[in-house]
């Protein structure tokens, strides 16, 4: 498991996990999880295009994804759960189709579906670095605003802080933190490391930076216990992140209801 | 006194309705004032337009000492959606009516958290520190709006119909703790209400607002029938039972009752 | 002009006409169930259904029976767990309900898998997750249209209980309307749908087929009726120019590949929408000026 060729799936998995996880935090405190669901289809489009044109994958992931977001962003006044459910659905046609002229083997789709270990190679190991430390710095710089608009968005918009900035620079981060997440875990999966550990942290603690290192932890966590198994296994990444996510969930749930609100 | 705010001539008109009409009012600093009107009278509109949430058709509000843009105007809405599980103390929310809004990741200084132990404190919601938002009832949230709304030492205080939904008992007590905070840190209340009476013992300005307009001064000076009959549009009187003070609007109807004379005031 | 628009041999092609027929009955009576669930605002929920229909169909892969049946079962099995958890008192987009769903996609991820180790059953991840409308055979017509008529029945009996308490639940109970009892009916029709539409266009994009049509039938602002007519002509008419597209798309390359079916019907939807939005707009902007 830990041979040379692996060392570049740990590394890029721990950093995939933790920016997952962080991100996640904030898509659950918005309650943006569906729109969490819908962009990594758009990074899924996005990697088909990239093979059919015959660039690389990254381009597309980054580029589709992207859009996917700022679209969703921008719907998010009129009617936006049927947008992002169209949405949802569209990229993944395209991403189908795409994956259909390219004649894409069958392996080729369920990779970019539900996942594979060396998802990302080597090559694309700087880029993703990058991207991911310009994501944990956009975090960063959001946290607070990202909090008080969350919890009360009339007194952010009071305060003076412009929900259609703080919107997009959040759905840009979740978007280029899916192009990053898709090639490892899958389209369809992306969605639960992104959801299901901080899901789970936030019923543990009551601060919210505690809440936040506890998101990425337990990302981490999952996702290395889902590379692990993986390995040993020869199935999918997904598979293990979904049901892991869940079963977290569940349990620590289970465990809360007994402590009450007030903990 | 010097004017916190000034508003001047305004019209605020929504889907070809016009919900405020040549509005007029100022408020000094360390006022009490109450935004008195019924149900749908545009008091929650009216709140919005002085934050700059809304813009005017016609007019201006003005700040001659910029406490908006200072951010030294707090809010109290009514209610706010809370989730449950939101990871989020008292102290963490209330906190972030002080450095929310800025960006960047500037450790929290020892100063703004003494600051928001003692404002818990004048809201009488220490006990309440180390609880979960999402988990107050809601006497509780409004302490905790309160004092999110007077961290950051405003100069004025709006509040959204802060005594709906209490009983008379809770409603004193919010109006004595208001007085009381008004007192100590100085700052100008604007509050909205329905029931004038809460508020009498209090207020040093009304503004009262009906049928799209609004007339503000003293209480004695606005609540008579000649200043509120211009403002209703029709006859209205002002009738004092037992110490409390009561707007009687609406049209005469004498059919609809049978004739008890000791009910009748002509 | 129809020689320009329809390819070769669309006419006589027997398995083009099978696939628009089971295509086109299923979109009929799902623009009918989908507008409900657009205005009893359950457009999650329809999705959630989807992930689990997946599950299923790729379940009855492994298992060798017909994919039909898999959707089915799976979206009826996902209907009750969320009766059970009691989907419908959460808020609609409740992150309990996508944490658990992502486990019935993960259980797919592991089914398909496993499906695809048996190399006789090559292209079972297209056919449960896009679809091969296609392929279809007869006699999944007639399942399909027997279960069609089943649902129409059903939406008929429970129809004016349905819409009233999807409008006010309280009035409804007051009146008599067993509104949990409506309620549990319709989560079940819903996932006889989803199942249905999974057949059609695949699981991952059932939904397109299920809220698409009536999400841009309501933008056109008419009574109930109008707008269910309009929803099933929207989305028959998106199932065969889909149809088409695709038959036509074989011959647009050199390569001969087409475009799946699925896509080409989703991107009418899209487009359906996206015209409806627009003229909307266009509309409104006149009014005021």
């Amino acid at each position: 498991m830990f041979a040379s060729f692996m060392t570049n799936a740990w590394l890029v998995g721990t950093v995939v996990a933790l920016l997952a996880g962080a991100t996640g935090f904030f898509v659950v405190m918005r309650g943006s999880s569906f729109a969490a669901h819908a962009v990594p289809n758009g990074a899924f489009a996005g990697a088909a295009g990239a093979t059919l044109v015959g660039v690389a994958p990254l381009i597309g992931l980054v580029s589709f994804s992207v859009l996917a977001a700022l679209g969703i962003g921008a719907s998010r006044r009129h009617r936006s759960d049927v947008a992002t459910a169209m949405a949802l659905v569209g990229m993944l046609a395209l991403g189908a189709a795409f994956l259909s002229l390219s004649a894409a083997y069958e392996p080729q789709v369920e990779a970019l579906l539900f996942g594979e270990i060396l998802g990302v190679s080597s090559s694309q190991l700087a880029p993703v670095l990058a991207i991911a430390a310009a994501c944990f710095v956009a975090l960063a710089v959001m946290y607070r605003p990202l909090l008080l608009q969350a919890a009360a968005p009339d007194l952010a918009a009071a305060r003076g802080l412009n929900a259609t900035t703080l919107e997009m620079g959040f759905m840009l981060t979740l978007a280029l933190g899916a192009s990053l997440t898709v090639p490892v875990v899958g389209a369809l999966l992306s969605f639960s490391l992104t959801v299901g550990p901080p899901a789970a942290a936030r019923l543990l603690t009551r601060r919210p930076a505690t809440a936040l290192a506890l998101s990425m932890g337990l990302s981490l966590a999952t996702l290395w216990v889902a590379l692990a198994a993986a390995y040993q296994s020869d199935l999918p990444v997904g598979f293990f992140v979904g049901t892991l996510s869940a079963l977290l969930y569940v349990v620590v749930r289970l465990a809360t209801r007994r402590r009450g609100a007030g903990a | 006194m010097s004017n916190i705010v000034e508003v001047t001539g305004v019209d605020v008109e929504m889907a070809g309705r016009l919900v405020l009409s040549d509005v007029d009012f100022h408020l000094e600093a360390g006022e009490f004032a109450g935004l008195i009107g019924s149900n749908g009278a545009g008091k929650t509109t009216l709140l919005r337009l002085m934050l700059g949430l809304l813009t005017p058709t016609r007019g201006e509000v003005r700040w001659p000492s910029d406490a908006l843009a200072q951010r030294r105007v707090g809010y109290v809405p009514q209610k706010v959606n809370l989730d449950v599980d939101v990871p989020l103390r008292v102290r963490d929310f209330v906190a972030l009516g002080e450095d929310g809004h800025r960006y960047g990741l500037r450790r929290r200084p020892r100063s703004t958290w003494q600051r928001v132990d003692d404002v818990l404190e004048s809201v009488e919601g220490a006990a309440l520190a180390e609880r979960r938002i999402g988990a107050l009832s809601g006497g509780e949230l409004q302490r905790v709006l309160l004092a999110h709304a007077l961290v950051s030492r405003p100069e004025l205080l709006l509040l959204d119909e802060p005594l709906a939904n209490l009983d008379p008992g809770a409603t004193q007590d919010i109006v004595e703790l208001l007085a009381r905070v008004r007192d100590r840190e100085g700052v100008a209340v604007l509050l909205s209400a329905h029931d004038i009476n809460s508020l009498i013992g209090v207020m040093d300005r009304v503004v009262y607002i009906a049928n799209a307009h609004v007339a503000s001064g003293r209480t004695n000076e606005v609540v008579r029938p000649d200043v509120l009959s211009a403002l209703y549009g029709h006859h209205v009187d002002v009738v004092r039972v037992h110490g409390r003070v009561l707007v009687v609007t609406g049209d005469a109807n004498d059919e609809a009752w049978p004739s008890h004379p000791e009910l009748v005031v002509e | 002009m129809l020689h320009w628009l329809v390819e070769p041999g669309l006419w006589s092609n027997s398995a083009v006409h099978l696939g628009a027929a089971v295509g086109v009955v299923v979109a009929a009576v799902s623009a009918w169930v989908g507008l409900f669930t657009v205005l009893r605002a359950q457009s999650f929920a329809g999705h959630a259904l989807a992930d689990v229909a997946m599950a299923g169909g790729a379940g009855a892969g492994l298992l060798a029976w017909p994919a039909l049946v898999g959707f089915v079962t799976g979206s009826l099995a996902g209907a009750g767990a969320m009766e059970l958890i009691g989907v419908e008192r959460l808020r609609q987009r409740d992150v309990a309900t996508g944490v658990v769903l992502g486990a019935a996609t993960g259980l797919s991820a592991l089914f398909l898998y496993l499906v695809s180790l048996d190399s006789s059953s090559s292209g079972a991840t297209q056919v449960i997750l896009f679809g091969s409308l296609f392929s279809v055979s007869a006699h999944v017509l007639w399942l399909v249209l027997v279960a069609c008529a089943l649902l129409a029945v059903g939406v008929a009996a429970i129809g004016r209980p349905l819409l009233f308490s999807s409008v006010s639940p309280e009035a409804a109970g007051a009146r008599g309307v067993r509104v949990a009892r409506v309620s549990l009916s319709f989560t079940a029709v819903m996932a006889v749908t989803v199942g249905l539409s999974a057949i059609v266009l695949g699981a991952v994009l059932s939904t397109a087929l299920l809220i698409g049509p009536p999400a841009a039938a309501l933008r056109l602002g008419r009574g109930l009726r109008a707008t269910g007519l309009a929803a099933a002509a929207f989305g028959t008419g998106a199932v065969l120019a889909g149809v088409v597209a695709s038959y036509d798309s074989y011959y647009w390359w050199p390569s001969h590949r087409a475009l799946p079916v699925s896509f080409c019907v989703v991107t009418v939807i899209v487009l359906e929408l996206a015209a409806v939005s627009a003229v909307r707009a266009l509309a409104r902007r006149r009014g005021d000026g």
